[in-house]
C-alpha cells in the first residue's frame, strides 16, 4: 500500500492495530486486557523460566511428530486415492466424514485409549492435519494433465516411477497448499488436545495461568501461539508460490 | 508397392461401450516412410494411433509392429503429444531425456544422447530453460526431440503442430520432410490440415466418420523428390488438395 507518497512494508496496518491495544490497556479498562507492552515484558521475563520451555519444546515435539505422520501418510494415501479408482471409493466417504467432523468430541475418546500423555496428543494433532492433506493432494493428482500420463505409459514407465516422477510432482501445488492448510489445523490440534488433556505443554500453562488470573502471562501465551502458527502458514504459502508458476501451466 | 510394412493394422474394431469408433480398419504402413491419417473431427484418427502406440485396446483385431502384435506401450514406439506433454517442473535436458530415464539409462550417457537432441531440432543453449519459458513450437520441439532420443522405429505423432502458430508450423514441416529423409524411420502423422496431409505425406490415409473406416489411400509420387519450395505450386500437390477436400466436405458441419 502506498500512503502520502511512502511504500508501507508488508503489515504494517498491525502497528496501528498494536497501537490500539496499547492506548486501550493503559487505559485500564478492563483487568483481563493489559497494555501490550507489559504483555511482552512479561513475555521476556517468562520465556526462560524452564515451565514455558518445557511448555514449547513439547508442544513442539507433539507437533512435529503429528504433522509428520500426517504428511507422510496423507500425501501417499491421497495421491492413491487420486489414481484408483477402488481405493478412492473405499476411503472417501471416511476422508469426508472426518474432515467436517468435530474431532475434538474425539479427544476424550483417545484419552481413554492412548493415555493423557503426549500420544494422545500426537494423533490428535495427526488427526486434526491429515484429511485436508489426503484430500488436497487427491483433487491434484485428479487434475493431472492426462496427456503427461498418456506420456510416462508410451516410454514404458514402471508404476514407482509414474508415482515419484510424475504424479507427485504434478499434484505438488496443491499437495502444498493442503499441507498449509494441514499445518494450521493441526496447531488447532495440538492446543486443543492440550487444552483438554491439560496437564502437558501449553495446556499446562494455559490451566495455570488462567485459574490464578495472570492475564499478562496468559497473554502471552496466546501471542506466541499465533505469531508461531501465522509464521508456519506464511513459510508454507511462500513455498506454494515457488511451485505455482506451474499450476496454472499445465492445462 | 512391395515395400516392407512397419506397422500393419488388422480388422481393428473399437466400441466404446454402445458407440462404434473404428469399425474394421485395417491399414499398411510402410518402413521409412510417413503415412498421415487425416479426416475430420470424430473420424477416430486419434484412437487408431493410440492404438497402435498401446495406449488403448482394440476391442478386436491387431496391431503388428515389426512382426510383433502391440498389447502395451514398448521400445519400438515413440509418440509426439499435441499438447507437448512436457514435464512442466523439470529443465528442456531433463525433458528430453526423460523417456530413457524411464528406461533406466544411466544420467550421463542419456544427457549426452539428449544433448545431441536438442541441437538436432535446433534448441542448442535453452538446455537449462523450462518448459513454461519457451515458445509452442519450441515446446513441441522438446517434445520431438523426446521421442527421438528414445531411438524406437516408429514415431507417432498426434496432430503434433496444431497447437503452434502458421508461421512456426510451415517451418515444422519443412524440417518433418528432412526429418523423414535422414531417420529412416517410420512416421505415423495425425492431422486434420489437408495442405499438411499431402505435404509431408508419403502415403496418405483418409479416414471418413460414423463409422470410421479408410475410404482412400492416396500415394502423391511426382513432387516427392522436389525441393521443400516447390511443393505447394506443383500440379498434383494441387489437385490431391481438391480431391481430398471433395470427399471430406460432405462430412464437415
Amino acid at each position: 500500500m502506498i500512503l502520502f507518497g511512502y511504500r508501507l512494508p508488508a503489515m504494517s496496518s498491525l502497528i496501528l492495530w498494536g497501537l490500539l491495544w496499547e492506548i486501550f490497556g493503559q487505559l485500564e479498562v478492563t483487568y483481563f486486557i493489559p497494555s501490550l507492552s507489559a504483555i511482552f515484558i512479561t513475555l521476556i521475563e517468562i520465556a526462560p523460566t524452564p515451565a514455558f520451555i518445557k511448555a514449547i519444546s513439547e508442544t513442539a515435539h507433539a507437533f512435529i511428530v503429528g504433522i509428520f505422520f500426517a504428511v507422510f501418510i496423507g500425501v501417499p494415501v491421497g495421491i492413491l486415492m487420486g489414481k484408483n479408482r477402488i481405493i478412492d471409493e473405499l476411503l472417501l466417504p471416511w476422508v469426508n466424514m472426518f474432515l467436517s467432523a468435530p474431532l475434538t468430541a474425539l479427544v476424550p475418546v483417545l484419552m481413554v485409549l492412548f493415555g493423557f500423555g503426549i500420544k494422545s496428543i500426537i494423533i490428535i494433532t495427526t488427526l486434526f492435519a491429515i484429511w485436508i492433506i489426503v484430500l488436497n493432494s487427491r483433487a491434484g493428482v485428479m487434475q493431472i494433465n492426462r496427456s503427461l500420463v498418456d506420456m510416462a505409459k508410451s516410454f514404458g514407465a514402471k508404476p514407482q516411477d509414474a508415482f515419484f516422477k510424475i504424479y507427485f510432482w504434478a499434484a505438488l501445488p496443491e499437495i502444498l497448499g493442503g499441507i498449509r492448510i494441514g499445518f494450521i489445523r493441526a496447531v488447532k490440534g495440538v492446543i486443543i488436545g492440550q487444552l483438554l488433556i491439560s496437564i502437558v505443554g501449553f495446556g499446562a500453562l494455559f490451566e495455570l495461568y488462567s485459574s490464578n488470573f495472570l492475564m499478562k502471562h496468559f497473554w502471552c501465551v496466546i501471542i506466541v501461539l499465533f505469531a508461531m502458527a501465522f509464521t508456519l502458514s506464511e513459510i508454507l504459502a511462500h513455498l506454494e508460490r515457488k511451485v505455482s508458476y506451474y499450476a496454472s501451466k499445465r492445462g | 508397392m512391395n515395400k516392407e510394412n512397419a506397422v500393419t493394422v488388422k480388422n481393428v474394431y473399437k466400441n466404446y461401450g454402445d458407440v462404434e469408433a473404428l469399425r474394421d480398419m485395417s491399414l499398411n504402413f510402410p518402413k521409412g516412410e510417413l503415412t498421415s491419417l487425416l479426416g475430420p473431427s470424430g473420424c477416430g484418427k486419434t484412437t487408431l494411433l493410440k492404438i497402435i502406440a498401446g495406449l488403448l485396446p482394440a476391442t478386436s483385431g491387431e496391431v503388428i509392429v515389426n512382426g510383433e502384435i502391440v498389447k502395451d506401450p514398448g521400445p519400438d514406439r515413440a509418440f509426439v503429444f499435441q499438447d507437448f506433454a512436457l514435464l512442466p517442473w523439470a529443465s528442456v535436458i531433463r525433458n528430453v531425456a526423460f523417456g530413457l530415464e524411464l528406461r533406466g539409462v544411466a544420467k550421463s550417457e542419456r544427457e549426452s544422447i539428449a544433448q545431441k537432441y536438442i541441437g538436432d531440432v535446433g534448441l542448442k543453449g535453452f538446455e537449462n530453460s523450462f518448459p513454461h519459458e519457451l515458445s509452442g513450437g519450441m515446446r513441441q520441439r522438446v517434445g520431438l526431440a523426446r521421442a527421438l532420443s528414445v531411438d524406437a522405429q516408429v514415431l507417432l505423432m498426434d496432430e503434433p503442430f496444431s497447437a503452434v502458430d502458421e508461421q512456426t508450423r510451415r517451418k515444422f514441416q519443412e524440417d518433418l520432410l528432412n526429418l523423414v529423409k535422414d531417420q529412416n524411420k517410420t512416421f505415423i502423422f495425425v492431422t486434420h490440415s489437408i495442405e499438411e496431409a499431402v505435404y509431408v505425406s508419403d502415403q496418405i490415409a483418409l479416414l471418413l466418420p460414423r463409422p470410421s473406416r479408410v475410404s482412400e489411400i492416396i500415394r502423391p509420387t511426382s513432387f516427392k523428390n522436389k525441393d521443400v519450395d516447390s511443393i505447394r505450386r506443383d500440379s498434383e500437390y494441387l489437385d490431391i488438395v481438391d480431391r481430398i477436400w471433395k470427399s471430406l466436405r460432405s462430412y464437415v458441419e
